[in-house]
C-alpha cells in the first residue's frame, strides 16, 4: 500500500484548500490605508525621440498626486542585467542603460512613457490622457537578419551595432569543426524558428510600494518568484537603498513560468514613488498591458546541422543561432540563449564534437526573457528536430538512430562543459515505448486512416539542467548572482514546526512538499510542519524559484538544516535519558537509547530545548532553531523521453492531439501527484508552443497577438489525457534527497515531439514536407501540404 | 472606462427617445461594447439598456416562422429554436462561452455585425427579416460590411423573424485563439431554393455563396459542390490564415454543413 504521509506519499495539495475557495492572498487582495494608484503611459510606437513631454495639465486633473516622467529617475540607476556573456573575442555584451521610465528615447511599444498617480486608478488615467507628446518616430527595428545587416537602423545609438555579443560555445576550432563535417557520410540541415511566446500566468503582475517615514523603511508587495533577488537588484542597482529598509513580500503568486523572476521598472516606480508621494502606490496590470510589458521568451531562429558516419553514429554537431533579446536586457535574458542553451546542445547524445554559434540581437520590441525551461527548449527542439529529420532522410528508425547514439556511461563529460552525473536513456526509452503502445500505432494508424485522417507519431528525448545551480561555476560564466537557498527550520516548544524556506512556490505545490521532507526525517505528522516563504522580512536570503531549482537546492538546504536540528534534539535527549548522544535514535518521533527500552517524544524534547529546566546549559544553548544554506555541487540532470501522436486533417490542416506519453527520470521523488501535475502543465504549455501560440509583431514593431483575440493559449480541449510515467529514476548523486527536479521538462521535452508527429502524419500522407515553424496552425500547416 | 449617463427604458418608443441623443449607444448584452468601453476606445454620453423591454424578450413560433426578439440571449434563442429550428439553435448554443451565451443577444450581434461573428450566416442564410424600431429589413439589404449594416442612427433591432427550412445546418472552423468562426457556413434549403451564407471569411463582411446555392439547387448533396472554389480576392488574411486558406476553408466548411443537413 502506498505511504499516505512523507517522503513518496502523495497527499493532496494544502495550499488548493484556500485558492479554490476564494481565500488565497494575492499582491492584488492587498490594499493599504491611504494607497494612491499608478497609471502607466505607455508608449504606442515601437521606436521615436521624445522631443517633449507636457504634463501641467495633467498635473492639475482632479484626483492627481504626481506625474513622473524619465526627468524624474534621471538621479537613479537603470535596471540591471543579472549575466555578463563575454564574446567570442574577449568583449563583454553590450549593455545599454534600461531606464525606469523611457528617457528621451522610445524603443518598444508597451515601454514607459509617463506616470500618473492619483487617488483613483480612473483619475489616473484620466489624467495620462491628457499628457501631450511631442515624438519623431523613427524607423522600428524588428526582424533580426535586418537588425545586424551593415546600415541598419540601431535600437540604441550609444552602442556599436545592435549585436549585444556574438559567442562561441563547444570546439572553437572552426576549420577542426569543419572537417567534420567534410568527412561525414552524411549531413542534415535544417532551419528553424523557436517561436516567440508570451507567458500569460493567470494573474497579471502587481505592485505596491510603501514608505514609512518615522522608520525610512520601505515595503514593496510584488508579484514575484523571488523577493530577495528582487530586494537585491532594485536596493544596490536601481534605487540605490539600504537592503536593511527594504522589505519585498510577494505573497500568493497566481503563476510565473519565469516571467515574474525578473525586476521590472514598475517595482521599482512603486517603491520610488511611495516616498515621492507620501502615499502608497499601487499597480496592478491589465492583460493588455501584460503583453506588452511582462518579458516574452523563446524568439530563436536557428540553422542547425548534424554530421553522421556511415554506420549513423553522430560525429559532430554545429548549430548558429540569433536570439533576440528586445530593447532592453532584461533580468536573466543574455544567460538563456548562452549558457542555458549552448551547454545543452549536446542532449542525451555522445556527438563528440558540438559547436554553438549565438548572437544575440536589439531590436524594438518587448525585452526577451527565460520562460519555463529558458533556453533548454530551444536546444531541445533543434536538436531533436535534426535527429528526426536525419532518420528521415536515411530512412533509419528514429528511435533506433537515438537508442545508438545514446550516453550510456556515466558520469559523462560533454562537449560542452557539462557533467552529467546519472542517467540511464534507454530504460526511459524503453518505458517510453512501452506507456505509449507503440505496438499498437499502426492499427490506431489504419482507423485514422479510414476517417480520412492521417496519423503520426513523433518521439524525442531530453536532457535539462536544473537544480540552478553551483555559484562558483556559473560566477566564472558570467551570473552576477549566486545561485545557493536557504532555509531556516524553526521548532516551536510544543513541537509543531516553521520551515522558512528561500524558494517562492506560486503553483508548485511547495507548502504540501516541503513538510513532506521535513516531517519524514524526524518521524512526525505532516500538519505540525508548515512552510513560510515570500517575504524577505521572514526568511533568509534565498534565491528563490525558477530553473526547477526549488527541491534540490532549497529542499537541500532544508534537509541540511533539519539535520541540524534531530542532532541537536538528540543531544537533549541523551541528557534527558542520562545516555550518551551517539546511541540515540530518532524514529516515528520516539528518541530512544540503542539497546534499552528507554525512550522520550519528540514534544519532550522540543519542549526541554524551550523550558531548560533539567538541560545541559554549559554545553548546549536553549531554543531549537537552524539555519541551513546550500550550494550546490553540480547541476542536476532530469531527462526523459516522449512520445506524441496526433491526426491531421488533411482538408483544413487541423492538427489534433490524440495521445501523448512523457516517460520522466526525475531521481527520487517527494509527491508523485505533484509531480504529475507539473508534467502536465509542462506539457500544456510545450503543446501551446508547438500549436498555438505565437507573439508576433509586423514590421512597425506592433504587436499584432496583443491580446487573447489573438494569443492562443491553450485549453483544456487542446491537450490529451497524458500517459505520464516517472519509475525511471536514477538518483542525482550529489544532494542529499537525490532528487533533480520536475517543473520545466514538460515544456522542454514535448514541442519536437508534436513536430516530429505531424511531418510524420504528413509523410504518411505522401506529402513531402520536411519541417513547418511552430505554431503548427491549421493555415501553416494546410499551405505546407499545398505548397 | 468615461462616465456616461445609463438609461433602461421598458418600452421601445422610450428607447427610440432616448437613444435620439447625441452619442447616446444602445446596450444589448454588451458583450463587444462593455469590452470597448473598459479599454477606452469608445465614448458614449449615454447607454441606454434595451434588455428591460418585455417586447424585446418576446418569441413565437407560427406557420413555419420563428420569431426572436432583439434582446432575446443566445441561451435563450438555443432553447426556443430547439424545437422549431435545430440548426439555428445548434448555432445559438456554440457561439462563444457560457457567460457570452447567457448575456449576449441576437439584436447586439446583428446591429454589431462582426465579419467573425455567426448569428449572422445564420440570418443570412435563412432569409431573415431584420425587424426594427422604423421598419422591415430583409437580410440581404441589411448586411453592408464589415461592422456595416442598413441600421440608421437610433434603429433598433426589435425582432428577428426566421422562416424556418426544410434542411439546414451551420458549420464553423474556429479562429483558434478567439474562437470566432474563422470560417462558418449556414448552409438552408427552402422550397424555393438553398441558401448559403458565409461568414468570417471575406473583407466584406457575411455573404451568400451563388455559385455553391446554384449547385445544391440541383441536387443537395456535397458532391454537388465538387469542383466549386471561391476566389481569394476579397478574403480576409491575417495572422491565423491566408486569404487562400479562407476561401479553401469555406469551400471545405460548406461541404460539412450540407452533409450534416443532407
Amino acid at each position: 500500500m502506498p505511504k499516505d504521509q512523507g517522503i513518496g506519499a502523495s497527499p493532496k495539495r494544502r495550499e488548493d484548500v484556500r485558492f479554490l475557495t476564494g481565500a488565497g492572498n494575492y499582491t492584488d487582495d492587498i490594499n493599504v490605508n491611504g494607497q494612491a494608484y499608478v497609471h502607466f503611459l505607455r508608449a504606442d510606437v515601437a521606436h521615436a525621440t521624445i522631443n517633449s513631454i507636457d504634463t501641467s495639465a495633467a498635473e492639475t486633473m482632479p484626483g492627481v498626486v504626481k506625474v513622473f516622467t524619465g526627468a524624474d529617475f534621471a538621479e537613479v540607476g537603470g535596471i540591471p542585467c543579472g549575466w555578463g556573456v563575454t564574446d567570442r573575442h574577449g568583449n563583454p555584451q553590450q549593455e545599454p542603460r534600461h531606464p525606469i521610465i523611457a528617457d528621451g528615447t522610445i524603443r518598444h511599444v508597451g515601454e514607459i512613457v509617463a506616470a500618473v498617480v492619483a487617488d483613483t486608478l480612473e483619475q489616473a488615467r484620466d489624467a495620462a490622457e491628457a499628457i501631450e507628446l511631442d515624438l519623431s518616430d523613427k524607423p522600428a527595428v524588428v526582424n533580426m537578419a535586418a537588425a545586424l545587416a551593415e546600415d541598419a537602423a540601431k535600437v540604441h545609438e550609444d552602442l556599436t551595432s545592435n549585436l549585444c555579443y556574438d559567442w562561441v560555445f563547444g570546439n572553437p576550432d572552426d576549420d577542426a569543426v569543419q572537417a567534420a563535417f567534410d568527412s561525414a557520410a552524411h549531413v542534415t540541415t535544417l532551419e528553424l524558428v523557436n517561436n516567440r511566446l508570451v507567458a500569460n500566468p493567470m494573474e497579471p503582475r502587481v505592485a505596491i510600494g510603501e514608505y514609512t517615514r518615522g522608520t525610512d523603511e520601505y515595503t514593496l508587495h510584488t508579484t514575484s518568484q523571488n523577493p530577495h533577488v528582487i530586494r537585491l537588484l532594485m536596493c544596490a542597482f536601481v534605487l540605490g537603498l539600504p537592503e536593511h529598509k527594504v522589505r519585498v513580500i510577494a505573497p500568493d503568486v497566481g503563476g510565473g513560468f519565469g516571467s515574474k523572476i525578473f525586476h521590472y521598472a514598475e517595482e521599482a516606480f512603486c517603491t520610488f514613488a511611495a516616498k515621492a508621494c507620501g502615499r502608497a502606490v499601487k499597480w496592478t496590470s491589465t492583460r493588455a498591458e501584460a503583453f506588452i510589458s511582462d518579458a516574452h521568451g523563446r524568439d530563436h531562429v536557428t540553422k542547425i546541422e548534424l554530421a553522421l558516419d556511415a554506420d549513423n553514429n553522430f560525429t559532430a554537431l554545429r548549430t548558429n543561432t540569433m536570439a533576440n533579446m528586445g530593447a532592453y536586457l532584461s533580468t536573466f535574458s543574455t544567460s538563456v540563449p548562452s549558457y542555458l542553451h549552448g551547454t545543452l546542445m549536446a542532449g542525451n547524445y555522445k556527438t563528440p564534437i558540438v559547436q554553438v554559434n549565438v548572437k544575440t540581437v536589439f531590436t524594438n520590441t518587448v525585452p526577451v526573457d527565460a520562460y519555463r525551461g529558458a533556453g533548454r527548449p530551444e536546444a531541445t527542439f533543434q536538436l531533436e528536430r535534426v535527429i528526426d529529420k536525419a532518420a528521415r532522410e536515411l530512412g533509419a528508425d528514429p528511435i533506433a538512430l537515438r537508442r545508438q547514439n545514446f550516453i550510456t556511461e556515466f558520469p559523462y563529460e560533454t562537449p560542452v562543459a557539462l557533467t552529467y552525473d546519472t542517467g540511464d536513456y534507454v530504460a526511459t526509452m524503453d518505458k517510453l515505448e512501452e506507456v505509449a503502445d507503440i505496438a499498437g500505432f499502426a492499427a490506431r494508424r489504419a482507423e485514422s486512416e479510414k476517417n480520412g485522417k492521417l496519423r503520426g507519431f513523433g518521439v524525442n528525448c531530453y536532457i535539462e539542467a536544473c537544480g540552478i545551480a553551483p555559484s562558483n561555476i556559473v560566477g566564472m560564466l558570467g551570473a552576477r548572482a549566486g545561485l545557493y537557498d536557504a532555509a531556516t527550520v524553526r521548532v516551536n516548544a510544543t513541537g509543531t514546526i516553521s520551515v522558512f524556506v528561500g524558494a517562492h512556490s506560486h503553483g508548485q505545490g511547495h507548502e504540501t512538499s516541503f513538510p513532506q521532507v521535513v516531517a519524514d526525517m524526524i518521524g512526525i505528522d505532516e500538519s505540525m510542519v508548515d512552510i513560510v516563504h515570500g517575504d524577505t522580512g521572514r526568511v533568509p536570503f534565498g534565491m528563490g524559484t525558477y530553473g526547477s531549482r526549488s527541491i534540490a537546492v532549497c529542499g537541500s538546504a532544508m534537509v541540511r538544516a533539519t539535520e541540524k536540528i534531530i542532532s541537536k534534539a538528540k543531544k537533549i535527549a541523551a541528557h534527558l535519558m542520562e545516555a550518551s548522544d551517539a546511541d540515540i535514535e530518532l524514529k516515528d518521533g520516539q528518541f530512544t537509547v540503542a539497546g534499552t527500552d528507554k525512550s522520550v517524544a519528540w514534544g519532550d524534547v522540543t519542549l526541554t530545548a524551550y523550558v531548560p529546566h533539567n538541560y545541559p546549559l554549559e554545553e548546549l544553548e536553549p531554543g531549537l532553531e537552524e539555519t541551513a544554506f546550500y550550494d550546490p555541487a553540480n547541476f542536476t540532470y532530469p531527462s526523459g523521453a516522449y512520445a506524441c501522436e496526433v491526426e491531421v486533417d488533411p482538408d483544413t490542416g487541423k492538427v489534433t492531439i490524440e495521445r501523448f506519453a512523457a516517460a520522466d527520470d526525475f531521481g527520487n521523488i517527494i509527491n508523485p501527484m505533484i509531480v504529475d501535475g507539473q508534467v502536465h502543465g509542462g506539457l500544456g504549455q510545450g503543446i501551446g508552443q508547438a500549436l498555438l501560440e505565437n507573439a508576433a509583431y509586423d514590421e512597425d514593431g506592433q504587436l499584432l497577438s496583443a491580446s487573447f483575440m489573438d494569443y492562443a493559449m491553450p485549453r483544456a480541449d487542446d491537450v490529451p489525457f497524458y500517459q505520464v510515467d516517472h519509475t525511471c529514476q536514477t538518483p542525482c548523486t550529489h544532494n542529499p534527497l537525490g532528487v533533480k527536479g520536475c517543473g520545466e521538462a514538460g515544456a522542454i521535452g514535448s514541442p519536437p515531439a508534436v513536430v516530429n508527429a505531424v511531418i510524420d502524419a504528413l509523410q504518411s500522407g505522401g506529402k513531402s514536407v520536411t519541417h513547418i515553424d511552430m505554431p503548427l496552425s491549421p493555415a501553416r500547416v494546410w499551405a505546407a501540404m499545398n505548397g | 472606462m468615461y462616465e456616461f449617463e445609463f438609461e433602461k427604458p421598458s418600452t421601445v418608443a422610450e428607447a427610440v427617445a432616448a437613444l435620439a441623443d447625441e452619442d447616446a449607444q444602445a446596450l444589448g448584452g454588451g458583450q463587444t461594447l462593455i469590452p470597448t468601453l473598459k479599454q477606452r476606445l469608445a465614448m458614449p454620453s449615454k447607454l441606454v439598456s434595451l434588455t428591460g423591454i418585455a417586447q424585446l424578450k418576446e418569441l413565437s413560433d407560427n406557420a413555419g416562422m420563428l420569431t426572436i426578439g432583439g434582446a432575446v440571449t443566445h441561451a435563450e434563442a438555443a432553447e426556443a429554436a430547439a424545437g422549431p429550428y435545430p440548426a439555428l439553435a445548434d448555432l445559438a448554443s456554440h457561439i462563444g462561452d457560457p457567460a457570452v451565451r447567457n448575456r449576449g443577444t441576437i439584436g447586439g450581434s446583428l446591429a454589431n455585425n462582426d465579419p467573425a461573428a455567426c448569428y449572422p450566416a445564420a440570418a443570412l442564410g435563412s432569409g431573415a427579416t431584420i425587424v426594427t424600431s422604423r421598419r422591415e429589413i430583409t437580410a440581404d439589404d441589411y448586411f453592408r460590411g464589415l461592422f456595416e449594416t442598413a441600421l440608421e442612427e437610433g434603429e433598433i433591432i426589435t425582432a428577428v423573424r426566421f422562416p424556418v427550412p426544410q434542411k439546414a445546418n451551420y458549420q464553423k472552423f474556429e479562429q483558434p485563439a478567439s474562437r470566432f468562426a474563422l470560417v462558418g457556413v449556414f448552409v438552408a434549403k427552402y422550397a424555393a431554393g438553398v441558401r448559403v451564407a458565409v461568414t468570417g471569411a471575406s473583407e466584406e463582411g457575411v455573404f451568400r455563396w451563388r455559385e455553391a446555392e446554384a449547385a445544391l439547387d440541383a441536387s443537395f448533396a456535397p458532391d454537388a459542390l465538387d469542383g466549386l472554389s471561391l476566389d481569394a480576392g476579397g478574403m480576409i488574411g491575417d495572422l491565423h490564415g491566408t486569404k487562400e486558406y479562407r476561401a479553401h476553408l469555406a469551400a471545405v466548411v460548406t461541404r460539412w454543413a450540407v452533409a450534416a443537413a443532407a
